[in-house]
């Protein structure tokens, strides 16, 4: 009987007082299935359901080597997973080795797993395909019985998520028996997930936990308004404070890293009674991050500042509240963060929402009533990404010889690459070979050869470490590490390249709440000093940014339209009725245009509300409308619910600019030559191996060597623009960063009815964007006129102009 | 307002009585003596990074270079034509060019002096039409590959220099010359080439007080040389 659990355990359960869940006893009953989806609330024993199959099989004590993988989308988790099962295995008087395996393991430690792996290994999907890149991958996988995928609804939707399923679908060739066990949040569609989760054809059965009680969950009351900009929530501080103060342990939420980290130390500044709190973001140092999980989980923080990092099932001390800065963006994720209040079933999660401005006082409220009617934001599922496929195909150049035939057949059992067609397959192949070129291949150099079975293998042997050196897809930022000056300094963490090549010397900047200041760059390092008291400048480094849901933008305009929004506090309701006596209000079926100037610059606002990534879409394809319209368009900014385009000359005649075919045929071909498609460029030519971010040895010093994926982009563009790179960038903008689809959903909203609002001074839904960050620069006429009058500023500040020089001869 | 077809000829300026104009595209030329010079072209850079590391970079930047540096002799007819080392990615990769491309620089040769001047990474003579010599002289000026203390009216490359302006928030980076009253140091003309800030210690060392720096692009701007 699958619910007869062993004597060993069963005792354990009797001792503790505990009786399983009923969704631990269908796992159990279902422990041959070869596919298996849990979902589950958090709090209510689902690693444990995942891993009793496991340990009831285990404790025969007959199992030699590795039995099975457990895969974490964080490190962090792998860490918490494996002192969270310890304990209890130790108790049970089993005889297991538990050992978890990812970027922070020691390289010794790592040897010895290759050599005599644990039965159970937990790891992350970037440890995990570094495994099967090994000659001896074959060794250390055989016996494996059960991988298990925690919160494997984070994965589901990103490259990362793609990378570990074609591992999969290699172990599973070693293994043809390997089962496979998702275990995920509550999410609006579980078929989905089980599609991705099993080995195409398999069938995956999905067992549901009960549904504990509706969370707590409400804004939180602050005597002062929300300011009009901005993503500090300083004035919320107070309230925060108090909040800490009268309960055990408080997770605080931010969107991003800079956030969190102003947050954290406008916190400290306001602390009087020395609370003991915490700050926790994957930007830190892993020393630092590690001293914080460790105090809290002895219980000695009563707060954690913290981002995604902390999103998922971390089981860390005894939280009691929750507290989201900022908009949620998205209610599932809203619903994770609130999950991680009272992680045990039954007891009802406390949060509380902190806007940290205006626009976000309104999605708040708008993700509240979503929350309440259980109407979760559904994102679509796309195809796999090809980048991840091309590192794929060269992990495995490095396991040794693979005929290409049996690659493709494994490849499309991963479900988000059942639809890939072998041409599509063999492009990537060619890439990884040849590099795929039309006009002019490498005969010599190719970095794959058939050997004479028609196998493909490495050329040079000697390349397999720099591809290993090079596996992973997080890379949208390029991150320096920052250290402090002088021999041994102390590393703290690290910030995107963009933001140190702002940096001059003197500048001070936030990070693991204190305040350094800029000292030089070295060798890819940020080397700082420590500053007391000073201001900072921000620290910018983003973490991730998402999009606000369709849905929940829906909601914030459903919402505008009711003349009154009593959910709403009264200074913001004052607000939207100053924007609609100056200017108009944004509606579904209408787009609001704003016109007016700015610092000697025309600004316009254009109010779509269709997510950041397309309203950043928008921005590209408005200004390069404007651009041919002779306005000299000079940059633009993008945010979840307004785009704005600055430049020399005003907008008269917007539906001129938004006409679809207009904007559709620009999509076609001038989005090709933007920032946005070079940054999707960067991206899938670093996952698919033709940038290198590590190099073996040391880095080079001076940047004088390197030049930048730019000119590649530029060079593919003009002589091979249907290279599979440049198919594949195409690809991947349409379903990230571009998001056309929405926009297309907008124009089809609005029908042409636009209300072009032309003024003399800003606007109160205006104001808040003036302060975004990520400004994107327009590359036009606008750029070379600026160019001349700076540099001509520059000579005659420097007493001599061209005329001088030319008679001094 | 802007006399367009001077400005995008490029910036002229005079070292040592010679009238030189800093082009736009980034090339020297010395109208008088009919002199074009050029520097850092990395001819066969993809092919030399596709020896050592097996990363196979778009081998379009030969021809794309090639093109470029035509584009120019077409519209200047030069007598001589300088290329101030680092021509070649190494001295492997002069071997990698294929048989179009070799023409192609055998056909741009044709009719005029041609000399190679040697760089850190092509030292030696290459199976090349042209003079291969480690530094010439011309009238009053000296055309080697890197700059040596000390010398005036020497014409180099080698540090493939780009200026940062700063417009409001955010700043432009392009490859640019750099002049003073001693010397002019050109940029990198390789389409697979970067660049170093022209703030950085190494030119602000060598370059005197008073430098400019002449950015290059569609049309070429002058300003004065940001120092470290």
């Amino acid at each position: 009987m699958p619910n007869d659990l062993p004597p060993t355990l069963q005792a354990w359960f009797d001792r503790k007082g505990w009786a399983l869940h009923p969704h631990q006893l269908q796992m159990l009953a279902r422990c041959d299935a070869r596919a298996t989806l849990l979902i589950a609330p958090t709090g209510c024993g689902k690693t444990m359901a995942g891993f009793l199959p496991s340990l009831v099989e285990l404790a025969e004590g007959h199992h030699k080597g590795l039995h099975t993988l457990y895969i974490s989308p964080l490190k962090a988790l792998a860490t918490d997973i494996k002192r969270n099962l310890r304990a209890p295995v130790a108790e049970m008087g089993l005889d297991l080795r538990i050992e978890d395996r990812t970027g922070d393991t020691s390289a010794t430690q790592k040897r010895k797993q290759r050599a005599d792996p644990p039965h159970i290994l937990l790891t992350t999907p970037e440890s995990l395909a570094l495994l099967t890149s090994y000659s001896d991958a074959h060794r250390i996988f055989s016996g494996l019985k059960r991988v298990v995928v925690d919160e494997i609804h984070a994965l589901s939707e990103s490259k990362r998520g793609d990378q570990l399923m074609l591992a999969l679908a290699a172990l599973q060739r070693l293994c043809p028996n390997m089962q496979r066990v998702g275990l995920s949040a509550t999410v609006e569609d579980p078929h989905a997930i089980s599609m991705f989760l099993a080995c195409y054809p398999d069938t995956c059965e999905i067992i549901h936990a009960a549904a504990g009680p509706l969370p707590d969950i409400e804004m939180l009351q602050i005597d002062v308004p929300a300011p009009w900009s901005g993503g500090g929530a300083s004035y919320a501080i107070p309230a925060v404070l108090l909040e800490v103060a009268r309960h055990k342990t408080t997770l605080i939420f931010h969107n991003t890293r800079a956030q969190a980290e102003i947050f954290f130390r406008n916190l400290w500044l306001a602390n009087e009674t020395d609370l003991p709190i915490g700050i926790h973001h994957g930007s830190l140092s892993r020393d630092q991050r590690a001293r914080v999980e460790e105090a809290m989980v002895r219980g000695q923080l009563r707060a954690i500042v913290c981002t995604g990092s902390l999103d998922l099932g971390i089981d860390w001390g005894d939280v009691d509240l929750v507290i989201q800065v900022g908009a949620p963006k998205n209610v599932k994720r809203l619903l994770q963060r609130i999950g991680r209040a009272n992680h045990c079933f039954n007891t009802p999660s406390k949060a509380r929402l902190v806007p940290a401005n205006r626009f976000e006082v309104v999605e708040c409220v708008a993700a509240l009533e979503a929350v309440r009617a259980h109407d979760l934001d559904g994102d679509p599922y796309g195809k796999g990404s090809r980048d991840v496929l091309c590192q794929h195909i060269l992990i495995t150049a490095c396991a040794g010889p693979f005929a290409a035939d049996n690659l493709y057949a494994q490849v499309i059992t991963v479900g988000r690459y059942t639809g890939l067609s072998r041409s599509e397959f063999d492009d990537c192949l060619e890439f990884c070979a040849t590099g795929g070129y039309a006009l002019k291949g490498y005969d010599r150099w190719r970095r794959l050869l058939q050997t004479s079975d028609r196998k493909w293998q490495l050329r040079d042997p000697r390349t397999a470490q720099r591809i290993r050196m090079n596996i992973g897809t997080i890379q949208d930022t390029d991150l320096l590490k920052v250290r402090l000056r002088g021999r041994g300094g102390k590393s703290l963490g690290e910030v995107e390249e963009a933001f140190a090549a702002t940096l001059s010397l003197g500048d001070t900047f936030l990070i693991g709440g204190q305040v350094v200041c800029y000292e030089g760059l070295r060798e890819m390092t940020v080397e700082v000093s420590q500053k007391s008291g000073k201001k900072p400048k921000i620290a910018t480094f983003s973490g991730t940014k998402f999009a606000t849901s369709t849905q929940l933008s829906k909601r914030i305009l459903d919402g505008l339209k009711r003349l009154d929004w009593p959910e709403l506090p009264l200074y913001m309701r004052n607000w939207i009725s100053l924007q609609r006596q100056v200017s108009k209000l944004p509606q579904v079926d209408r787009l609001l245009v704003e016109t007016f100037p700015y610092e000697g610059r025309s600004t316009s606002v254009f109010y779509g509300f269709a997510g950041r990534n397309a309203m950043q879409t928008l921005g590209l394809l408005l200004s390069k409308r404007m651009e041919d319209a002779g306005l000299a368009p000079l940059g633009f900014v993008a945010t979840d619910y307004a785009v704005m385009i600055w430049g020399l000359e005003p907008v008269t005649d917007p539906a001129a600019l938004l006409g679809a075919q207009g904007l559709r045929d620009g999509l076609e071909t001038w989005l090709a030559g933007n920032a946005v498609m070079k940054r999707t460029f960067r991206t899938s030519a670093v996952i698919a191996g033709l940038i290198e971010r590590n190099l073996p040895g040391s880095r080079k010093s001076g940047r004088q060597a390197t030049f930048s994926s730019d000119i590649l982009y530029d060079t593919l563009l003009k002589y091979d623009p249907e290279h599979v790179l440049m198919q594949i960038t195409r690809e991947e903008a349409r379903k990230g960063l571009v998001d056309f689809d929405r926009i297309e959903e907008m124009l089809k909203r609005i029908s042409g009815r636009i209300d072009h609002v032309v003024l003399e001074r800003v606007t109160p839904f205006a104001a808040p964007l003036l302060l975004e960050m990520g400004r994107v620069p327009v590359k036009g006429q606008a750029e070379e006129q600026l160019l001349a009058e700076e540099t001509a500023k520059l000579m005659q500040a420097s007493g001599i102009n061209q005329i001088d020089l030319m008679r001094s001869e | 307002m802007r006399d367009v077809g001077d400005m995008t000829n490029g910036h002229v300026f005079s070292l040592f009585g010679a009238q030189l104009t800093a082009r736009a595209s980034g090339v020297l030329w010395w109208a008088h003596r009919r002199i074009l010079c050029v520097s850092d072209l990395h001819l066969g850079k993809s092919d030399r990074i596709a020896r050592r590391s097996g990363t196979l970079m778009p081998p379009y930047e030969t021809s794309d270079t090639l093109l470029r540096l035509q584009a120019e002799i077409d519209v200047l007819a030069p007598a001589i034509v300088i290329c101030l080392g680092d021509s070649f990615d190494d001295l492997e990769a002069a071997d990698s060019l294929d048989a179009a491309e070799v023409q192609w620089l055998n056909k741009l040769q044709a009719g005029r002096q041609w000399i190679w001047i040697e760089g850190n990474h092509d030292p030696g003579p290459v199976e090349f039409f042209g003079q291969h010599l480690v530094e010439f002289r011309d009238g009053a000026l000296v055309f080697r590959h890197i700059s040596v203390a000390g010398e005036e009216a020497e014409v180099s490359g080698h540090y493939h220099p780009k200026a940062v302006v700063q417009l409001g928030k955010r700043s432009v980076s392009r490859p640019c010359f750099l002049y003073d009253d001693k010397r002019v140091i050109l940029p990198a003309f390789g389409t697979f080439t970067g660049g170093l800030r022209s703030d950085s210690g190494a030119l602000s060392d060598i370059m005197q007080r008073q430098a400019f720096a002449v950015l290059t692009g569609k049309i070429s701007h002058v300003m004065p040389m940001l120092r470290e």
